[in-house]
């Protein structure tokens, strides 16, 4: 009779938790890392992997939600940027302990903090922290707060704790000793990362129970694309990051309940022309490429929507500049895509010398207008994009040559030869603030891929950009920093150095037997909220 | 005649004969996109559908046939012209000279050529017309593909050398230039027929993989190695299933081959 009551009340338990809603607890999450992990140090992290591993296992003192693109509190309760945006205090959440129980502190963000401007480690993730010459001084005060000085001004400082895990001072462990939801419990290199869940994770779900609701997270290694989506098919992972249409649209057809498009990423793809005085290209070519009215009037002469269309089956949208309209804040929406225009842009290279005689495009020396477009060979869908293009330009009587190279040969080329036309590449932006974009829009930086390292700005409109962006990056007010990159977004759509073509949409699987999804279009689409996320026990099974 | 050689000949004939007049034939340019139909069906417009950017399948598959069923054979013969020079002299010579021929065999087959393929796109101009692109990619295939031929030649040549009738000319004081011209090559055409049958669906098939590395056909120009890369995406291949045709063709291509070795030729 006892054990018949405790079995009913067990039943009606279970009940109760799904007609309500609850979460399961239990469960292995798996997906796929497509490369390997370079390190577990969440400060030396610089590579996807490893930023994936350091997302799961880190705990930050604020968190970026992917879905608003607004800070939330997390191992800081609350915090403060001074008016001069060279220092912030954050007060510390109380009670919180590191997974192998060694309590969290100011200590240890003072330690942290230490440990990511140390020099000698080549941080990439404490470069953005790095505002000018001096120290970065620490000090932890009274009612659990701690205030972080740095040297000079830095715009958007709160947001760059989202990167940063913070790591214990005391623990034997060292970097092992992790605040986040998991911790790295097997690490077979090659094939697989296991991750257990972390018992003294500090949040809890509105009913109190201690998150996170799955057990354990593995991650296979897995390069092959293909492999990837044939083991999501037969329910051996769970998640797919980052799909491209071709997948997606197959997805579609077998599982739509699997399939979710977010809308369109901040990723972008462009094609630029080379303007570097130094290059080997003939100089009447330099010429036409350096002329602004010619690139407009290529970028004209590109049907953007058929790209859209065709290429990416309408998991796209045209682009009008570097920033996209999935950054809420920054993108300029005064800006329009580029119309499909054949007689506006044959009416610019007139106006530039330019003639069509019996069907070819020929400058005022009588150069007949042929220039080539390289880009990496294996990608498939900027392989067509191209022939796309190519195909596009013969509308003007221009004579396009794809040229499809290896990504090394590739990067020699628009790097240290600078021996082509023109490239056409992918922009993969995973910071919303346009201070990640300094190292392309300065006229001196090496990323500054039309005509890298100017000594000194060849443009008056290159000099613009550079005194707009310096001047955001030491502004504190957002709505002046805003002001001014929308400048330089007009200026980049007007000159077009580099001719936005489209922003992918964001595009992944996920598997109907995961509860707590929501897929956005920021990094880690997926599994941002891993520490809510569960698994449908019963259907996992089946 | 067999009856099947005859109908391998028929069919490579009217294959090649087709292809070479794919501009009379083809009902569209190879390169022209029409963009309102991409990844159609076939209909009367469009005999074989249209590929993903929406050109016709069925022109490219001609034009394409032009690339492959010329340079794919040039480069066959090159590589058998070299394998036949190389390892006759090494079977016929012996001694030092064979030793250093099948070594440079050995060395050729032993070095990632892969990856030389690669280099040697990185260093060509980027304004080669696509023709010239895909020709130096067969010249190259047939300069790297002739070691492993080579072997199978001098093997043949080796056996041929120790045998009663090569030994009686030579007793008859048959010159070695005249041994070599009238007693052993004609001997070794079954083995070079042979090899450059084998060779031609081989470089196929290697320049459609060297497209997807960007040493092969450029864009927009068609080979049915390129067209054959549509076949990636094999899930629509039930419903599409004349996508399948470039591979349909180019087994027609190599059972036509076969179909041509006498049974001596097979055995070589």
């Amino acid at each position: 009779m006892r054990t018949h009551l405790r079995s009913s009340t067990v039943l009606i338990f279970c009940l109760m938790c799904s007609f309500s809603g609850f979460a399961q607890f239990g469960g292995e999450l798996r997906f796929c890392l497509h490369a390997e992990p370079k390190t577990f140090n969440p400060i030396l992290v610089d590579d996807d992997a490893s930023d994936t591993v350091r997302f799961l296992t880190g705990g930050v003192l604020v968190r970026l939600n992917r879905s608003t693109q607004e800070l939330e509190p997390n191992l800081a309760t609350a915090w403060k940027v001074s008016s001069d945006g060279r220092a912030i205090t954050f007060t510390l959440r109380e009670g919180v302990s590191f997974s192998d129980g060694t309590s969290f502190g100011a200590d240890d963000v003072a330690f942290t903090m230490k440990q990511l401007m140390d020099p000698a480690l080549h941080s990439s993730t404490g470069d953005s922290f790095r505002s000018g010459n001096g120290e970065v001084v620490t000090k932890v005060l009274p009612n659990n707060k701690v205030s972080i000085t740095f040297p000079a001004p830095i715009a958007g400082l709160d947001k760059l704790f989202d990167q940063v895990a913070i790591m214990s001072a005391h623990s034997p462990l060292k970097e092992k000793a992790v605040l986040g939801p998991f911790m790295v419990a097997e690490y077979v290199p090659g094939s697989h990362l296991i991750l257990k869940r972390n018992l003294n994770y500090w949040k809890t779900d509105a009913s109190g129970r201690r998150l996170p609701y799955l057990d354990s997270v593995r991650l296979d290694i897995q390069q092959n694309r293909d492999l990837e989506m044939m083991r999501f098919r037969r329910g051996e992972i769970h998640l797919v990051n980052a799909l491209d249409s071709e997948y997606f649209d197959r997805l579609v057809s077998q599982s739509p309940q699997s399939a979710h498009d977010a809308g369109p990423s901040m990723d972008s793809e462009e094609m630029w022309f080379n303007q570097v005085a130094a290059s080997p290209i003939p100089s009447f070519k330099r010429e036409w490429f350096k002329s602004t009215n010619f690139r407009r009037a290529i970028s004209s002469a590109i049907n953007r929507q058929d790209l859209v269309r065709i290429v990416f089956n309408n998991h796209a949208t045209a682009a009008a500049g570097p920033v996209s309209p999935a950054n809420q804040f920054w993108f300029n929406t005064k800006l329009q895509p580029h119309p499909f225009d054949r007689a506006a842009a044959l009416k610019l290279l007139s106006s530039e010398g330019f003639r069509l005689d019996s069907g070819v495009l020929r400058d005022h020396l009588g150069h007949p207008v042929e220039f080539s477009i390289i880009t990496n060979s294996g990608n498939k869908t900027r392989e067509r994009m191209a022939t796309m293009i190519q195909q596009d330009m013969e509308g003007i009587g221009v004579k396009v040559s794809v040229v499809t190279l290896d990504f090394p040969a590739l990067i020699e080329r628009i790097t240290r030869t600078f021996d082509y036309d023109a490239c056409l590449l992918g922009l993969v932006n995973t910071d919303l603030d346009p201070n990640s974009q300094m190292n392309i829009w300065l006229s001196s930086s090496e990323n500054h891929q039309w005509n890298p390292q100017e000594k000194s700005p060849e443009t008056p409109w290159e000099a613009e950009i550079d005194k707009l962006m310096r001047s955001q990056a030491s502004t504190m007010d957002p709505n002046k920093r805003k002001q001014s990159f929308d400048k330089v977004q007009e200026i980049v759509w007007e000159n077009e150095p580099f001719i936005y073509l489209i922003h992918k949409n964001a595009l992944s699987a996920v598997s109907p037997t995961l509860a707590g999804v929501t897929p956005v279009v920021l990094s880690p689409q997926t599994f941002w909220q891993a520490d809510t996320m569960s698994l449908r026990l019963e259907r996992a099974a089946k | 005649m067999r009856v099947d050689r005859k109908i391998a000949w028929f069919v490579l004939l009217g294959l090649v004969t087709v292809c070479m007049c794919a501009q009379l034939l083809a009902p569209a340019n190879y390169a022209k996109q029409f963009r309102e139909a991409p990844n159609a069906s076939p209909s009367k417009h469009f005999l074989l559908g249209t590929d993903d950017l929406g050109r016709d399948r069925f022109s490219r598959l001609l034009y394409g046939g032009r690339v492959s069923l010329l340079l794919a054979p040039a480069a066959a013969l090159l590589s058998t012209c070299l394998a036949a020079g190389l390892g006759t002299i090494a079977g016929y010579a012996g001694g030092m000279l064979a030793r250093i021929i099948m070594g440079t065999v050995d060395l050729f087959l032993s070095l990632p050529w892969f990856f030389l393929l690669i280099t040697v796109r990185a260093t060509l101009p980027l304004d080669v017309s696509p023709m010239t692109s895909v020709t130096v990619t067969f010249a190259l295939l047939g300069f790297l593909g002739w070691a492993a031929s080579a072997r199978v030649v001098y093997a043949g040549v080796r056996a041929l050398r120790t045998s009663d009738f090569i030994t009686t000319a030579r007793a008859c004081g048959c010159l070695r230039w005249r041994t070599l011209a009238v007693h052993i090559m004609p001997n070794l055409k079954p083995i070079l027929w042979a090899q450059f049958l084998v060779s031609i669906p081989a470089f196929i098939l290697a320049e459609a993989n060297l497209t997807m590395l960007g040493l092969g056909v450029a864009e927009p120009l068609p080979s049915w190695g390129s067209l054959l890369r549509e076949l990636e995406n094999y899930d629509n291949l039930s419903s599409q299933p004349w996508r399948l045709a470039p591979l349909v063709l180019l087994m027609l291509v190599v059972w036509g081959f076969q179909a041509l070795l006498s049974h001596d030729e097979v055995m070589a």
